[in-house]
């Protein structure tokens, strides 16, 4: 017997695992037939799953914690027990813009602390306010920007215009003088360099080294009612998973997503994302980024409650929602870890023993307790040094 | 009432603009989601504001929603949470809907309803559309393979289609996929006319 999911998504790099489980059999392999939809904005994407039109989506992690704070237009309990993907996010400036920065890219990119100040430096020599594209509030864009610029005492709230821009329109949106810069999901910051508007000048994994990105958001309801689907659903994704961070795929994979109905964009620059291989500036040879993205290893889909916290802390830093300790409860409890293990209980996937971490405090790859087999860690470190102990959220805010 | 229909298809915004005009509303306005079109639809301060579901600019709308302060009221999406088939329906159609809260739903939801009809019935006439153009451009590919027979076979006309057809049966499939395949073939092998 097999069960229909129909399942949302945004056309970007970071839905490989899902169109993978659906077009390499992993998904059937479960008896389950996906039925992807594509969507272009993250609103009718939420209102699709809030709604039920889907079971489950490709979400932003800040928006399913949004939605379930009851931050966004629709609010709905939503669940999130897989994280399709970590890192992969490149913020990009318009040449000119960029000039002020140091001009050898690799330089500037491995030292997002020193370019944060001369980015903020930068911003007094611009003709303006510089005007920087985010997807969307809730994103780990806006939040991982927010981050990076408060470093060099930027207030991004003050001294930049973040403007929401969707990701299939940052590049005509750079064309047109709309933007200075933006902050998308892959391959849109590849395409504005292609393109000879923009230049790379922060990586989202350089800021913090296993950022959250992508989760599979569902309705916390339908979840508990369905855990067989649920359950098959998560084994199917973590053999997708598995499949994409292979790098002998990742030809195949970037073909994939190239055609019209996935992303859209082409091949090769897909696979800049997907291999590591990232072109900074248009003229340059590319540089060698083997964490630029990833699917699976070192537990990347586990959705440790201690990410999500870490998330509401930066959106309670903004403003975006008043800390109480319901809202931090109903925050952390987003993730689902509970579910991951169950789903993958008798997988040979390693799952970690804990649900939280210190995030930020892994330097390099750490061997840790798993209930099966070797688990390593990668490195999880922010770029400023700073350790969040998700059980002590008031005195790391206080630290900023 | 100032109703903003935001649609990057001027076609479409136009069928539901009639649509209101006919049902009484006249204070009506188009605004396509391109450049500075937050800035106007603020300038506009509209009490219901219409927009086609797979527009990628509804993220950069919403933004404007939670942070404007030209729009005194906050704005909420949907007549009735309540009315889940209301919901459906314009889920369906595409469209979506922010209106102005304190606006009485009784005057929204007439305006919701109408946007569904409009969409959906302008859904119904592209599909139309696309199915006379696919339709069209299958008899082309008819007409080029049955050609090709004919001169490589010296078979008539009829007897050429016959033969396509014939053939598309053996192999349970459409005739203009057949018809296809051996242009494709034709050309290379260098045959094609």
């Amino acid at each position: 017997m097999t069960t229909a999911l129909r399942i949302a998504y945004l056309p970007l790099t970071d839905s490989a695992v899902l169109a993978v489980a659906r077009e390499k059999g992993f998904a059937e392999e479960e008896g389950i037939t996906l039925d992807l939809v594509r969507t272009t904005s993250w609103a009718t994407l939420r209102d699709r799953l809030a709604f039920g039109q889907v079971q489950a989506a490709h979400m932003l992690a800040p928006l399913a914690i949004a939605v379930t704070l009851g931050l966004s237009q629709q609010p709905a309990p939503l669940s999130a027990p897989y994280k399709l993907n970590v890192n992969g996010n490149m913020l990009v400036m318009a040449k000119e813009f960029a000039q002020a920065l140091d001009p050898d890219v690799a330089a500037r990119l491995d030292d997002p602390l020193g370019t944060a100040h001369d980015f903020a430096a930068a911003i007094g020599l611009w003709k303006r306010k510089p005007v920087i594209g985010v997807v969307h509030r809730f994103s780990s864009h806006s939040l991982m920007s927010r981050y990076w610029l408060a470093s060099a005492g930027v207030d991004p709230d003050r001294d930049v215009l973040l403007r929401v821009v969707p990701p299939s329109l940052t590049v005509e949106a750079m064309r047109a003088g709309e933007i200075d810069g933006f902050i998308a999901g892959e391959p849109w910051g590849s395409a504005a360099v292609d393109a000879g508007l923009a230049e790379a000048v922060a990586i989202g994994e350089r800021i913090w080294q296993r950022g959250v990105e992508k989760v599979l958001a569902f309705r916390t309801p339908w979840l508990e009612e369905n855990p067989h689907v649920v359950d098959g659903l998560i084994r199917a994704l973590a053999r997708a998973a598995a499949w994409c961070d292979e790098p002998a795929n990742h030809e195949a994979l970037a073909h994939l997503l190239s055609q019209p109905h996935f992303v859209d964009q082409p091949a090769d620059l897909i696979q800049r994302a997907l291999s590591g291989r990232i072109t900074a500036r248009a003229d340059m040879p590319s540089l060698d980024m083997p964490d630029f993205m990833l699917f699976s290893r070192e537990a990347t889909p586990f959705p440790w409650r201690s990410q999500a916290l870490w998330l509401y802390s930066q959106m309670v830093r903004w403003k975006m929602v008043e800390h109480t300790p319901e809202n931090a409860a109903k925050a952390g409890a987003v993730f689902r870890p509970d579910i991951f293990r169950r789903a993958l209980a008798e997988s040979n996937v390693p799952i970690p023993g804990a649900s939280m971490k210190v995030e930020g405090a892994v330097a390099t790859p750490l061997a840790v307790g798993s209930k099966r087999g070797e688990l390593t860690l990668g490195p999880d470190r922010f770029f400023d040094g700073r350790v969040f102990d998700p059980e002590r959220i008031e005195d790391f805010l206080a630290s900023f | 009432m100032r109703i903003v229909i935001i649609d990057d298809s001027g076609l479409r915004a136009t069928v539901l603009e009639e649509g209101l005009r006919e049902a009484g509303y006249d204070d009506i306005h188009i605004v396509p989601p391109r450049g500075g079109f937050v800035a106007r639809l603020e300038r506009m301060a509209p009490d219901v504001v219409l927009m086609d579901l797979g527009s990628p600019s509804r993220d950069t709308l919403e933004e404007m929603l939670s942070v404007s302060r030209a729009l005194a009221r906050p704005i909420a999406m949907f007549v009735d949470q309540s009315d889940e088939s209301m919901i459906g329906a314009a889920i369906d159609a595409g469209v979506s809907a922010y209106v102005v809260d304190g606006l009485r739903k009784e005057r929204v939801k007439p305006v919701l309803e109408l946007a569904v009809r409009r969409f959906n019935a302008f859904a119904r006439l592209q599909t139309e559309l696309d199915e006379a153009r696919t339709a069209l451009s299958d008899r082309k590919i008819i007409d080029r393979a049955k050609s090709i027979l004919m001169s490589q076979r010296g078979l008539s006309e009829p007897d050429a289609y016959t033969l396509l057809r014939s053939s598309a049966m053996n192999q349970g499939k459409k005739i203009v996929d057949v018809a296809q395949a051996l242009i494709t073939a034709s050309d290379l092998l260098g045959g094609g006319l």
